[in-house]
């Protein structure tokens, strides 16, 4: 009992030789001393991802030091130079070697755990894009952590909120790991300037582990618009389309119109109306644009899950009672092929 | 090497896709107690495919045998005759008290495949992407670090090219798709655009129930339920409001402007 009330005279004293400082302030700034992030940046051929920034964004949320990783052919030229430029990161590890440009997990992962080690990093992030869905559970396994998934807020160092049951329900979940290895929902993680910063580059460690995994290929659907993951305006088809020319008729020049990227449900997807890579719902991408227009998708709960977050959702569809009609801030019962192609019409006008 | 492939197809039994789950009153979980379930969408789709290699004519290796695999409470039996009737040769239940915390930990799921695969001698594992209640899409990734085989995440075309156990997956990547190469042992994770699976028929439902269902524990292969996520709450999403509906096209936009959505 005596040094507890020793201390607590000791802090009052304290207080009063520097009554600026607030008491809770040194162990705070402690804290912070002791979180330092990794967040791992994905590129290819030589440019960021946008996906980088959202691991970046939750690595400043948590507080304390934020270091960037990436690797691949060249990149302490490139993709590393353009993270230096992102404000808020201290320093970037760069690894430069082509055995690293694909993103394999077989030998990005023991590159990764290497360099985690190095650093004593207390929390790895990656964005839950392919890339991070694919290789951070290796990492975490590589580790014997329990990754955490797909989070959309940072309540604390050591938890974190995450939507199961495809958005159904809402996980508050805290981790006893020593090491956090996390991957961040990108929508819910924005508003990091890729400008104004100025770190270090450093090398990283290279284990050189070898590649089990050949590439051989890829095949990437081509396309003007902006990216369905990040873009401000989205608007996606259904099923109610009947056929990719249909498709293709309706809805591309109502996306052109509004400066749109183009999304698609599962139906349509799983009917050829549209490329796999544009599906919106718990399978596919996750979304959360300013405005939201669907036409023809009836509101499944697989693909609410993907689009909920929207800022505005506006709907046609002809059955009035769709379950989109409950989410929509706006709906509007007709036939998509009268009032799409009308509604591209008087947006051109305006 | 021998040419025979061994797969492991792990299935999870879960609330069935189109069911909207409701929270507990204690906010600690999802209610379970009579809702339905069923196999996990994801992992139909591996069984199938474990099944289709098996069947695909000219395969430069044969398929020895799928084990199908489940941990959990009594009524994952369930989704393991399941497994069986659509084409798995057994089954093993790994029996696991059922909780509100939602099965057991991915990783620890992963570590004791990694038994599962040194004992039955598996060469192939196949699982599905995702379970769709805890949403994490982790095992598959975990279980090939812990054993250091190549992995696939994500498959929408598996082509065995040679005896040798060449094999050739194409899988999804953001913006389309990647094909990639290497040779077996590996783990696969699957998508939708995998296969289309098939309804396990009455006669098939009957054989199943005669295929062998061995029960085991967690400690057959030296692992325990160690928990490393504590849940702290499970909450409903903020509901959202549909605002209503319009009458036209003209409505349509005015409303979108008033929002500052145009």
């Amino acid at each position: 009992m005596f040094p507890i009330a020793r201390n607590s005279v000791l802090r009052a004293a304290r207080s009063q030789i520097f009554p600026s400082r607030a008491l809770n302030q040194p162990t705070a700034s402690a804290l912070a001393r002791l979180l330092s992030t990794l967040a791992v940046l994905e590129q290819r051929n030589g440019k960021l991802q946008n996906s980088s920034l959202a691991a970046i964004a939750a690595a400043q949320k948590l507080g304390g030091s934020v270091t960037g990783f990436v690797a691949g052919s060249g990149v302490k030229a490139s993709a590393a130079a353009e993270a230096a430029k992102i404000k808020g990161l201290e320093k970037v590890v760069a690894v430069d070697n082509d055995a690293y440009e694909k993103g394999l997990p077989e030998n990005y992962a023991p590159l990764l755990v290497e360099n985690v080690k190095n650093g004593g990093y207390s929390h790895v992030i990656a964005a839950h894009s392919a890339f991070g869905k694919s290789l951070l559970p290796r990492v975490a396994a590589l580790l014997d952590v329990q990754q955490v998934s797909d989070i959309t807020k940072i309540e604390s160092e050591d938890t974190f909120v995450r939507p199961i049951y495809a958005g159904n329900a809402i996980l508050t979940v805290q981790s006893t790991d020593s090491t956090k290895v996390i991957t961040v929902r990108g929508t819910a993680f924005q508003g990091t300037e890729t400008e104004g910063g100025s770190a270090e580059i450093v090398d990283g460690a290279d284990p050189n582990a070898p590649a089990q995994v050949e590439w051989v290929s890829e095949e990437l659907a081509k396309s003007e618009r902006p990216d369905l993951g990040t873009a401000s305006r989205v608007v996606t088809g259904g099923r109610g389309l009947k056929s990719k020319e249909e498709f293709d008729r309706v809805m591309l020049p109502l996306a052109d119109a509004l400066g749109a990227a183009i999304g698609a449900s599962r139906a349509a997807v799983d009917s050829g109306f549209a490329d796999n890579s544009l599906q919106v719902g718990q399978t596919g991408k996750n979304v959360a644009p300013e405005l939201y227009l669907c036409a023809g998708v009836s509101g499944a709960i697989q693909h609410l899950a993907g689009m909920k977050d929207s800022k505005v959702i506006a709907a046609i569809n002809k059955d009035g009672d769709a379950p989109i009609f409950q989410v929509a801030d706006v709906g509007l019962v007709g036939d998509l092929f009268d009032k799409v192609p009308e509604l591209t019409e008087k947006l051109k006008q305006a | 090497m021998s040419t025979g492939l061994r797969i492991l197809v792990p299935v999870k039994r879960v609330i069935d896709y189109a069911i909207k789950p409701r929270i507990n009153k204690t906010q600690t979980g999802v209610e379970t107690a009579g809702v339905k379930h069923s196999l996990n969408p994801f992992d139909e789709l591996s069984i199938e495919e474990a099944v289709r290699l098996r069947e695909r004519k000219g395969l430069p290796m044969k398929v020895e045998n799928i084990l199908a695999l489940s941990a959990g409470g009594p009524k994952t039996g369930d989704v393991l005759r399941t497994a069986m009737a659509m084409g798995a040769d057994r089954a093993f239940h790994i029996d696991v008290p059922d909780s509100d915390a939602g099965g057991l930990e991915p990783l620890t799921v992963a570590k004791m495949l990694q038994g599962v695969v040194k004992k039955e001698n598996i060469n192939l594992v196949m699982l599905g992407k995702q379970a769709i209640d805890g949403d994490q899409g982790q095992t598959g990734q975990m279980l090939a670090g812990l054993l250091g085989w190549p992995q696939v995440t994500q498959a929408s075309k598996v082509d065995i090219k040679d005896e040798k156990g060449t094999i050739e997956v194409t899988h999804e990547v953001d913006g389309g798709v990647e094909t990639l190469k290497t040779t077996l042992p590996m783990v696969i994770t699957t998508d939708l655009r995998l296969n289309e699976p098939r309804y396990a028929s009455l006669p098939n439902i009957m054989k199943a129930k005669k295929k062998p269902l061995e029960k085991k524990t967690l400690a057959d292969f030296g692992v325990e339920d160690q928990r490393r996520l504590k849940t702290l709450k499970v909450t409903e999403p903020p509901p959202r409001q549909g605002g209503g509906k319009v009458e036209d096209v003209d409505g349509m936009i005015s409303k979108l402007k008033e929002l500052g959505a145009l």
